[in-house]
């Protein structure tokens, strides 16, 4: 008998190589930053706020969402084997892939095999969290990003810090200026129109999208009784990429399933007025497996777990995978538009970030994420399949390594207060020992606060004074009644 | 109906005021107050923190002293959303005891049907939600429905209100940049409405704010919107 495997944990671009609090700190000092944020996330915002607020059912809506989630998670195997069994009829080759690692040698091997040296790639979440075009550089195959921002960011040499908004730390002069230094068919007298950028980044991707022979892909949704792949997009370069070339290779994290083609009829209203605001996109792609004489003729999915068995074990944490990557919480969150994406390390910033990326990569390798939050709800209000944000923060904050210095304080103030008698004597002891400098604060500056104290106080006085106890407790008054 | 009043931990040490003004309010509206004296803390800082076993112990005393109540009123939005939400997860007998505690506005205006205490107050005052008390208890507009019967007051709108302080509890010193960053966009909101009062359900957040309010020495002063509530005008 073999004994039982855990699930294994997920590598790829989902861990912080630096604390929240420290990665966070250059952003927060960045003024061209904060303010590129703050006007984006804030447009998004209100965008999201008006198209949501016309729809009668919104709420029954999000419900549905969440319970066709929930459904998913509830029998994921058997509905991975039907969505295989499903592609397969239809014409596609079906791959698993354990890890990034996997994904990654799956996706280079198939490019290799047609011999190209080049792919095209629509936006794609899962192939950033693998970190696909690291791996196909290092086996000789350029991978062009064709999304605009995924563009911006590619040519930049950066990362994206947003889920729908890859390039959202940017203003248009920093792009014309990336364009200049990194795109060698921008036009010289290029501006900082928007019209005009993307006009530019227009004529430079049309050739790719012509020449290319091999296109790479995620998906948004992945049908289990139909066998069919979704991609929803804004710009167009997605149905390129997923129309003209021969090959058609999807990185598909395993939680994309749903049961139904008519489960889309939630979805297709959830997501984009979740995302860009609006009431539908653009460019809604769906494909199952070939169709002779027309589209790719060879047509390969790569059902990625990395991580995510481990997150369906357990129980509180598992509605993260009910993300649909919208990004409404990321636009309505007070941290993210402070800290900027970069700041939490992983593909997936923001809230939905703070608890995916702990739990696909164990919570220990992403201790801070949890804590990068105030616990103040807003992401839980938007979230369109409800997953409630600030109860799996909490969750993970218990499977959090503790400092030392911070579990021993908390076991002592636990101690003291479980005991009324004991809280009585240390309410009167932490009055009568701050009394005289209150009293003499309270002479001095008017009021009873302190200004400045040693480490770790510091942290709070900073930037906030901080009150002292008052003359007497309210126990004490009570008791003189 | 036995009411009674559940301090909180930071309200009996810093904030005393605010439990005299909740006292003042019930008395003068013709109810009885207890102040059971063996309650301590609900245990929010050490469940959020990440360390639930340690506010188990917190959770059974709070049952232990308020189980006999018809209604346990705590002037804070978070400690009432701690107990209303969590402990009936982190320890099912709760379940009861959390349904009977109301924060203040709650227990003023579903319980016992008020909304003018009979308060006076000549000042300019812009109201803070706090985010548990609008996004877990769904205050909604109780605490200004309330403020808005004070005579004389002068309310003005905060902008981006809904917005968190930046505070979070341990938050404020694990992230003390971002949580100064939101503080900062707080204040200014704050200052820019030209109220010399701050208002608040929650006097964790108002320390946050009031913090920054006086390191900047705005000379607007924070307060738990339940002492604007139990003046009256008279000199006391």
């Amino acid at each position: 008998m073999n004994p039982p495997v855990a699930p294994a944990t997920g590598t790829g671009r989902i861990r912080t190589p630096l604390p929240f609090p420290t990665a966070a700190k250059p952003a927060v000092a960045d003024t061209q930053l904060r303010a590129n944020l703050h006007r984006a996330t804030r447009t998004i915002r209100a965008k999201r706020a008006r198209v949501v607020g016309e729809v009668p059912d919104w709420e029954a809506l999000r419900d549905a969402g969440s319970a066709i989630k929930a459904d998913v998670q509830r029998r994921l195997p058997e509905l991975l084997e039907q969505f295989e069994a499903s592609a397969t009829a239809a014409g596609a080759t079906v791959h698993w892939a354990r890890d990034a690692a996997e994904a990654c040698r799956i996706v280079v091997a198939l490019t290799r095999a047609t011999g190209a040296d080049e792919v095209v790639k629509v936006k794609s979440m899962a192939t950033q969290e693998i970190e696909l075009n690291e791996a196909l550089e290092a086996a000789g195959i350029a991978a062009y990003e064709t999304d605009l921002a995924e563009l911006i960011v590619q040519l930049g040499d950066d990362t994206p810090s947003h889920i729908l908004v890859p390039a959202i730390h940017y203003n248009r002069a920093q792009i014309r200026e990336i364009f200049q230094r990194r795109m060698a068919d921008a036009p010289a007298d290029l501006s900082d129109e928007p019209a005009a950028l993307a006009e530019a980044a227009r004529a430079h991707l049309r050739r790719r999208f012509l020449s290319a022979r091999v296109a790479v892909s995620g998906a948004n949704f992945a049908v289990a009784d139909t066998g069919t792949l979704v991609v929803v997009e804004s710009e167009g370069n997605g149905r390129m990429c997923l129309t003209l070339p021969e090959t058609l290779i999807s990185v598909v994290g395993v939680e994309k399933l749903l049961p139904t083609f008519t489960d889309l009829e939630v979805f297709l209203q959830l997501l984009p007025r979740s995302s860009t605001g609006e009431r539908m996109n653009p460019y809604t792609s769906m494909w199952t497996g070939v169709t002779p004489g027309d589209g790719p003729q060879d047509v390969h999915v790569v059902l990625v777990d990395n991580g995510r068995s481990a997150v369906l074990a357990d129980p509180v944490g598992r509605p993260a995978l009910s993300c649909i990557r919208c990004s409404a919480c990321l636009n309505v969150c007070p941290v993210y538009e402070r800290a900027g994406g970069h700041a939490y390390g992983s593909v997936y910033p923001g809230p939905i970030g703070a608890i995916l990326s702990p739990q696909l990569t164990g919570v220990a390798d992403n201790a801070s994420l949890p804590y990068a939050s105030t616990l103040c709800g807003a992401c839980y209000d938007v979230c369109p399949v409800k997953i409630n944000i600030p109860e799996i923060l909490v969750h993970l904050r218990q499977q959090a390594p503790h400092p030392p210095v911070e579990r021993a304080t908390m076991r002592v103030l636990s101690w003291v207060m479980r005991s009324p008698r004991r809280w009585a004597a240390a309410l009167r002891l932490a009055r009568a020992g701050a009394g005289p400098l209150g009293a003499y604060r309270e002479r001095r500056t008017g009021a009873r606060t302190l200004r400045r104290l040693p480490w770790p106080a510091s942290a709070w006085t900073r930037s906030r004074d901080l009150p002292l106890p008052a003359p007497q407790t309210f126990r004490e008054w009570w008791g003189k009644q | 109906m036995r009411i009674a009043l559940f301090i909180t931990c930071v309200n009996d040490l810093a904030f005393p005021a605010t439990g005299i003004a909740v006292t003042r309010i019930l008395r003068r509206l013709g109810h009885t107050v207890d102040f059971p004296a063996d309650q301590t803390c609900c245990g929010q800082m050490h469940a959020n923190t990440g360390y639930r076993a340690e506010a188990l112990p917190m959770v059974r005393n709070y049952v232990d002293v308020f189980d006999s109540y018809d209604a346990i009123v705590a002037p804070s939005g978070s400690c009432t959303a701690m107990i209303r939400d969590q402990y009936p997860h982190l320890h099912p007998p709760a379940t009861s005891v959390a349904a009977r505690t109301y924060e203040l506005s709650e227990l003023l205006v579903d319980v016992l049907g008020v909304t003018d205490v009979g308060a006076e107050f000549p000042e300019t005052v812009t109201y803070h939600p706090t985010c548990h008390g609008l996004r877990m208890l769904r205050l909604g507009d109780r605490p200004l429905a309330l403020l808005r019967q004070v005579r004389g007051i002068k309310l003005v709108e905060l902008g981006d209100a809904e917005e968190c302080c930046g505070f979070g509890g341990t938050f404020a010193l694990k992230n003390p940049d971002v949580s100064t960053a939101m503080l900062t966009d707080k204040c200014a909101r704050v200052r820019d409405t030209g109220a010399r009062v701050l208002a608040a359900a929650d006097n964790s957040c108002l320390a946050h704010i009031g913090g920054g309010l006086d390191r900047h020495r705005s000379g607007v002063r924070a307060v738990h919107y339940a002492e604007i509530l139990a003046e009256t005008g008279a000199t006391s």
